[in-house]
């Protein structure tokens, strides 16, 4: 999430900082820093730059400097270095990088890992191979402009003679780095690697069972941790007896951690921890823990109550974030809509809980963590050790899932901490109920919408109210109202062109820790804009889609001028990621026509649509569902997704895939629910996902753009929610305003 | 506490091993023999991470104990003779994140196994307890599907050779 964790926002500075302060070029080598991933390359290895080295034997080596989570990254990356670099995929290596801020951001959130890096990682590509072209021509006393590069060889053009990247690779280390603005980067029909579905590098790992993920990790002499945390926020430990856990068969040693104070912040949240010599031994020592916890400020905090009292806010009047028109008083009961929708609070569930192993020693510390922000991780362990950050080294495992929780790094600053305190390497793997139940989880929200129709049935005037806990709350305390990066997320940024617009927010305090979780508050912005919507189309009797037709307006590019807003525009310039209504209107039609020839809807069945921008993408959902004796079943989703250019298709294709089933696991299902401050849920029986028969027939159409590489990873996820129950209107006549639909409907 | 020593058959390799006879083969197979494919998701049977093969069958290794596997042939993902199921899962491009895809693999080559060519709810109900939180589910299927219409062509062509 952009606006709320350290490094983001790509200036000119980190860019000359990446290439090497002196004369623009490339910082060569591992100067600076202790360690480098490229030192984890084969000897005879000769380094081009910080994301390109080459052995001797023609191995290309590339570091992907961004965390796999299942997005593909791990491919993406190396797909842009190799195709301006001319390498042979066939001849790869993907290195993953270290903390390490010579990168620039290594924040895997907020979708932005090839919208923030596609360039420049072109341009390391392009540098490198300018090196070895000239390596090139130099032994052959040629002209730079005789010679090409082709998978992983330089060649002559007016003769025979070739050279591999080994061969040359030692001279071309050695050469001057060629200044950014002297690159010419290919074309786009020059690219052989962007664009195409090239398989994940990690597939035959992952298929063997011997890619290593956080939880894999075993370090010699390791021993295991599993930490009883406060049940509520803000309590502590009161009393606790050790004495069966120190029983249990395997069980070493049992350590109180402290409880800090303030806003949450990264900070672990302290508990009792049993150490063993097994996972299993931990677990069972810490069952056999008695702990009693202190009272907390947030002992009474009820969920359903907060909930209700939410509604009752969103009714009065709020903060005005956006203003455009006139203020609107007259709300003529026939002409007027209005309805209030609700989403739970709701927690990250990746099948690999939090994780990380941690080896303090007198030199410092190394960490092995399934982590989206290596250098978060660095920065918050150091601080917690008393250390500088150039003395943790973070190495990045493969995440088993990460949707923003692995973007919150406690876990690894726990691992570091009773490493330091026991002198050995530590692992603390948090169970599924730690998960669950110690989260920074999706905040609870309420929002309410209002329309005013004009005799021809266009809508006149348009009032929003949204309230929810802010993000800001985890990092500051007194926080009474959501950022204006949250409320960017799909609420102020609808580009909707309708005459009055009157938003607002209302306040809510935190009584847990909140974070973002895929998506963010795209989720309930977009379940209450595309369910109002729909709404407003039944109420005026027109198809959903050309509501929206009409309440988008004519193709433009939104600025938000004059209407008392900042538009944040998820970190980029609106020069190079416009807010396209062009690209709606376009979606609507890619929609429509594959609606034209999908099933019509049957008895009980209904279908149902909505659309969405978030993370500078623009995604249109239609869904089909049946409701027959109560009981839901969702049949088809068609998505249309616009990313701008996309490098690996298949990897578009499988992130919307998984967002349509993120999105129905959430509106079916998700929730989670606190009584005395305390959440309810605790494993995969109270808090489900969606399980394989659940799963409706998918299609997803990736529009060919020409735009900026645009979000990937979580824009399918927001139009998911209200395209469901929009359907469910379509087939039984009745809206469900408040998730999850369990609640009403078996699913 | 002392702990006995038990006899355990993994992958066709027999361990001895000195541990609590109710420890969960999980991470008996994980901590102390240090194979890591077999994944832990939730400890509770409920998402199917952790699905080995206990002479053949699918058992959740979280809630399968090391003394109920003693005599028994354990499979794990790392042992398992499943190469079509694995060309099928990687022409379909199957895994995102990957963690629980040898729980899925573990399931579905054991549904082969016993239903070679299965049907669309022989399908959902074998693969109805192992949760894949990134969605991979309709890959999943297809995967298992293209498996099975070559083991059925296979077989067709074989009783073609017979007649």
């Amino acid at each position: 999430m952009t606006t709320f964790t350290a490094v983001e926002n790509i200036s000119r500075r980190d860019v000359l900082k990446l290439f090497g302060a002196t004369g623009g070029g490339l910082a060569l080598g591992a100067t600076g820093l202790a360690w480098s991933p490229m030192a984890l390359a084969q000897d005879k290895t000769a380094i081009l730059n910080l994301f390109i080295a080459i052995g001797e034997d023609n191995k290309v080596y590339l570091t992907c400097h961004r965390s796999e989570m299942g997005q593909g990254i791990r491919t993406g990356i190396p797909q842009v270095l190799a195709d301006e670099l001319e390498a042979d995929w066939d001849n790869i290596v993907v290195i993953q990088g270290l903390a390490d801020k010579r990168y620039g951001s290594q924040n895997t959130d907020g979708s932005r890992s090839i919208r923030k890096h596609f360039t420049r990682m072109r341009q390391m590509g392009s540098t490198a191979r300018t090196m070895l072209e000239q390596a090139a021509a130099n032994k052959w006393k040629v002209s730079v402009d005789d010679v090409f590069a082709k998978a992983s060889y330089v060649h002559h053009k007016h003769s025979d003679k070739k050279l591999s990247f080994g061969e040359l690779a030692v001279e071309a280390s050695k050469l001057p780095t060629p200044k950014v603005e002297s690159l010419t980067l290919k074309s786009a029909n020059e690219f052989n690697l962007i664009g195409k579905s090239k398989t994940i590098v990690d597939m035959q790992s992952m298929l063997d069972g011997k890619a290593k993920y956080g939880y894999d990790i075993n370090i010699d002499g390791m021993v295991y941790a599993s930490i009883a945390r406060p049940p509520v926020l803000g309590s502590d430990v009161a009393s606790f007896d050790d004495t069966n856990a120190r029983k249990v068969a395997g069980v070493i040693e049992v350590i109180k951690l402290d409880v800090p104070k303030g806003a949450p912040l990264f900070q672990p949240l302290g508990g009792i921890a049993v150490i063993a010599t097994n996972t299993w031994s931990a677990e069972q020592g810490r069952k056999a823990l008695n702990v009693t916890w202190t009272d907390s400020v947030n002992d009474s905090h009820d969920s359903d109550q907060y909930l209700s009292e939410l509604v009752g806010k969103v009714q009065q009047s709020g903060k005005v974030i956006r203003q455009l028109g006139n203020p609107v008083t007259d709300w003529p009961k026939d002409t007027t809509v209005n309805a209030t929708y609700t989403v739970p609070y709701l927690t990250h569930a990746m099948m690999e809980p939090p994780v990380a192993t941690a080896h303090v020693t007198s030199e410092g510390c190394e960490l092995w963590a399934s982590s989206q922000t290596p250098q978060s991780t660095q920065q918050n362990v150091a601080g917690a050790l008393g250390l500088t950050e150039d003395k943790v080294k973070v190495n990045v495992t493969l995440l088993g899932g990460g949707f923003g929780r692995k973007s919150k790094p406690d876990y690894s600053v726990e691992a570091a901490v009773l490493s330091k305190k026991l002198n050995k390497p530590v692992k603390v793997s948090w169970t599924r109920e730690d998960e669950i139940q110690n989260g920074y989880y999706h905040a609870i929200s309420a929002q309410f919408y209002q329309a005013k129709l004009a005799d021809n049935n266009q809508v006149e005037a348009l009032l929003a109210r949204t309230g929810f806990p802010s993000i800001s709350s985890t990092f500051a305390e007194g926080v009474e109202y959501p950022s204006d990066g949250e409320l960017d997320l799909g609420f102020s940024d609808v580009p909707l062109a309708v005459e009055n617009i009157q938003l607002e927010a209302v306040k809510a305090k935190a009584h847990t820790r909140i974070g973002w979780m895929r998506s963010v508050c795209n989720i309930q912005h977009a379940f209450g804009i595309g369910s109002f919507v729909d709404e407003l189309a039944v109420k005026a009797g027109k198809p959903c889609l050309q509501m929206w037709r009409e309440m988008l307006g004519k193709p433009r590019l939104e600025t938000f001028t004059d209407q008392g807003f900042k538009y944040g525009n998820y970190g980029e310039e609106l020069a190079d990621h416009p807010v396209d209504v062009g690209r709606y209107h376009h979606l609507l039609d890619v929609i429509e026509a594959k609606m034209a020839n999908a099933p019509k809807a049957g008895k009980n069945q209904g279908w149902g649509f909505a659309i969405h921008r978030s993370f500078v993408s623009y995604v249109a959902v239609a869904t089909l569902v049946e409701v027959t004796d109560g009981q839901l079943k969702v049949i088809k989703s068609i998505a249309a997704i616009d990313a701008g250019l996309v490098v690996n298709p298949d990897r578009v294709i499988s992130q919307t895939e998984g967002a349509i089933i993120f999105g129905l696991s959430l509106a079916m299902m998700g929730e989670i629910s606190y009584k005395n401050g305390q959440v309810q849920q605790s494993n995969f029986h109270d808090y489900p996902l969606l399980r394989l028969p659940q799963c409706p027939d998918i299609e997803v159409i990736v529009v060919e753009s020409k735009a900026n590489p645009a979000g990937v990873g979580e824009p399918g996820v927001p139009p998911v929610a209200p395209s469901l129950t929009n359907a469910i209107f379509a087939a039984t006549g009745k809206r469900y305003r408040d998730l999850p639909l369990n609640k009403h409907l078996k699913v | 506490m002392t702990v006995p020593t038990q006899l355990l058959t993994l992958n066709g390799k027999q361990f001895s091993i000195e541990a609590d006879p109710n420890m969960p083969v999980l991470w008996v197979i994980r901590d102390i023999i240090g194979l890591t494919g077999t994944k832990y998701g939730c400890g509770s049977g409920l998402c199917g991470a952790c699905t080995i093969h206990v002479d053949g069958k699918p058992m959740r290794g979280c809630l399968t104990s090391l003394k109920q596997v003693t005599n028994k042939q354990v499979t794990t993902i790392e042992g398992v003779e499943a190469q079509a199921l694995k060309d099928n899962w990687a022409k379909h491009n199957v895994p995102q994140c990957g963690y629980c895809q040898a729980g899925q693999i573990m399931s579905a080559a054991a549904l082969l196994a016993t239903t070679p060519a299965p049907t669309e709810q022989q399908i959902d109900q074998a693969m109805s307890g192992n949760i894949c939180r990134c969605g991979t589910y309709p890959r999943i299927k297809s995967a298992i599907k293209a498996t099975a219409a070559q083991t059925t062509a296979a077989v067709n062509s074989e009783r073609t050779v017979e007649v």
